[in-house]
């Protein structure tokens, strides 16, 4: 990821020799993919900064949708709105329970299909393809399907259920980039340097995939963290996060939603930016 | 799928050779490897399909229970009731995946080639705004889009929503509550899908391949056409894929930004499930989604030529 090439930055100003328009045309051809670039980040950041400029704002009636004046209330009464910390920390319960369990069955399914010779290979890859190909309100409904027909009360365990499953597919996919990326001849040189199968795995292995399988975890919790549709089915009357967002979006929203929005985008700015610095340090020693 | 066969295939047939147990383990060691995960997923991923296929074939109200008759019939009942929606939702989702691709391109593009030390927290950047909730950026769009916001009176002067009006997009003077606010938010929200995969298969290329072709004296549009573009494509594929597939579905955009006039197959679904407690057509519905899109996944790959998906 972090190999830059010196070559492309000559193509920037690349212009067509036979007929040279001047001044501002000139700059807007020779830059007209970076403009068409900034209007893209300009249309994915425009309502990041909607979330977080009103939720500085201090509405007057039932939904937070018109700017009416500055106040902080909604970050220090952050736990003023009537169920939403509740469903939250459901959320972040499930959230970390989903990550730990899809990422273990996720790692060591990866770890079968990169580097193992097995049959049903390529059925096992489709299988591992589907679930993310798979509409969400269908995944959500078969699975509703199936509680139905067995008989099996719906509720926090089959949210959990429903969201492991639907995270080891990402799981799998990542660890598998990370695996397919790694250079088996330092697997090699540990053994012929009398390493046995453990320790081999131990101190080179998995040293080498743990960036793959921390990008893994991160992206389990973040999907967990934020499903609404296959939570929605299987759900019955429990409250996480997202469903509680759901249920304001009908009813009024209080700016709180917005302090939550705001927060989860600043956290994992910092997630990802510590990240990257403890990358950078590793690459110096 | 048959990793249990194949386990007991491999367990049946090694103790008849004489081969060392070492091998016997190794050989074991993927399928046991495999066993959790692939367990996991039969269990609530493909078990959980024949169950809504069956329900999609039975009979019954919700208060005395349902009954499987296996009435075929409650497909061609579900679709002539509910083909408009269908259409709806193709036709949204292609019109977004569309605009994903336009918008998504020369960003990845851009990243690959124009963005040298600023790589990767450009793909940070690109990233970054889909970690807040779907729910709370959907809600966003909605101020964005809302009667008195600021986008609308400014278009609203300048005379295109007059011009959107007649293009059908929007209705009256309201942004919100249009089919244009819906197709807005489904592109917003499946852009990471179209972004990256179009930027890992620009990464892989050799941008000295593009100057190869301007040294060849093809015009910067030709080496575009004829090299970079060819060379995207399972990008292009994969991209289109993750972003129609989602959005087909996908329920949340029509309900926050649409009106119940633009409803979308998924909402349908969802009332037909929780709303007039209709199990079997809600089943039908959701088992024929399943199936269109899988035909169209099949007939995109076999014409685009590629195979290599994610």
């Amino acid at each position: 990821m972090s190999t830059t090439t010196e070559a492309p930055s000559k193509l920037a100003v690349t212009v067509p020799p036979a007929r040279r328009p001047r001044g501002p045309i000139r700059w807007v051809r020779a830059h007209i993919i970076q403009i068409a670039a900034a209007a893209a980040l300009f249309y994915m950041f425009l309502p990041i900064f909607v979330v977080v400029a009103f939720s500085f704002n201090q509405p007057t009636g039932r939904y937070n949708d018109k700017w009416v004046q500055f106040s902080t209330n909604a970050w220090t009464d952050f736990c003023g709105v009537n169920g939403m910390c509740e469903s939250l920390k459901l959320s972040l319960i499930i959230g970390l329970l989903a990550t730990l369990a899809s990422v273990l069955l996720g790692t060591l399914t990866a770890f079968a299909i990169s580097r193992h010779r097995f049959r049903g290979r390529s059925g096992i890859n489709l299988l591992i393809f589907m679930p993310m190909a798979t509409p969400e309100v269908v995944m959500g409904s078969s699975l509703l399907a199936l509680f139905v027909t067995l008989g099996i009360p719906r509720g926090s365990s089959t949210i959990l259920i429903a969201h492991i499953m639907f995270c080891l597919s990402f799981v799998v996919v990542t660890v598998k980039a990370r695996l397919a990326s790694l250079d088996s001849r330092l697997e090699q040189a540990a053994m012929d340097l009398y390493a046995n199968e453990r320790t081999t795995f131990l101190r080179v292995t998995f040293p080498l995939v743990l960036p793959g399988i921390v990008a893994a975890s991160l992206l389990a919790f973040s999907l967990s963290f934020d499903d609404f549709i296959i939570t929605n089915f299987n759900s019955e009357t429990t409250v996480t996060f997202p469903i509680f967002v759901w249920g304001a979006a009908q009813r009024g929203t209080p700016p709180q939603i917005n302090v939550v929005g705001a927060l989860m985008f600043g956290i994992s700015l910092l997630i990802i930016a510590v990240g990257q610095i403890v990358a950078s340090r590793r690459r110096k020693v | 799928m048959s990793a249990g066969a194949a386990l007991a295939e491999v367990s049946d047939k090694e103790p008849g050779k004489v081969q060392p147990s070492v091998i016997n383990k190794r050989k074991l060691t993927p399928y046991l490897l495999l066993l959790p995960g692939v367990l996991w997923l039969a269990v609530f991923f493909v078990v959980p399909m024949f169950s809504l296929f069956g329900q999609s074939l039975q009979t019954g109200s919700f208060e005395e229970g349902y009954e499987q008759t296996f009435r075929f019939a409650n497909y061609t009942e579900a679709l002539s009731t509910y083909w408009p929606q269908f259409v709806r939702s193709f036709v949204y989702a292609g019109i977004a995946t569309l605009l994903c691709l336009l918008i998504a391109y020369p960003l990845a593009y851009c990243i690959a080639f124009r963005s040298g030390r600023w790589k990767n927290a450009l793909l940070v950047l690109v990233i970054a705004p889909f970690f807040t909730s779907f729910l709370i950026r959907t809600l966003a769009w909605q101020t964005i889009l809302s009667d008195s916001g600021i986008v609308t009176t400014t278009l609203n002067t300048l005379h295109v929503t007059d011009v959107m009006r007649f293009l059908g997009l929007t209705e009256g003077d309201r942004l919100l509550a249009t089919p244009l606010a819906v197709i807005t938010g489904l592109t917003y929200n499946f852009l990471p899908f179209m972004t990256l995969p179009i930027y890992a298969a620009l990464d892989r290329m050799d941008p000295r391949l593009i100057e190869a072709a301007q040294d060849l004296y093809s015009s910067p549009w030709t080496s575009f056409r004829k090299v970079t573009w060819p060379l995207s494509l399972a990008g292009v594929v994969a991209g289109t894929l993750l972003t129609f597939i989602p959005a087909a579905g996908d329920y949340i955009n029509a309900q926050l930004l649409g009106a119940p006039a633009y409803r979308m197959i998924g909402n349908v679904i969802d009332s037909q499930f929780f709303r007039v407690l209709d199990y079997p057509t809600a089943a039908a519905l959701s088992f024929t989604l399943m199936a269109s899109i899988l035909v169209l996944v099949s007939l995109y790959i076999r014409r685009a030529g590629t195979e290599e998906l994610v």
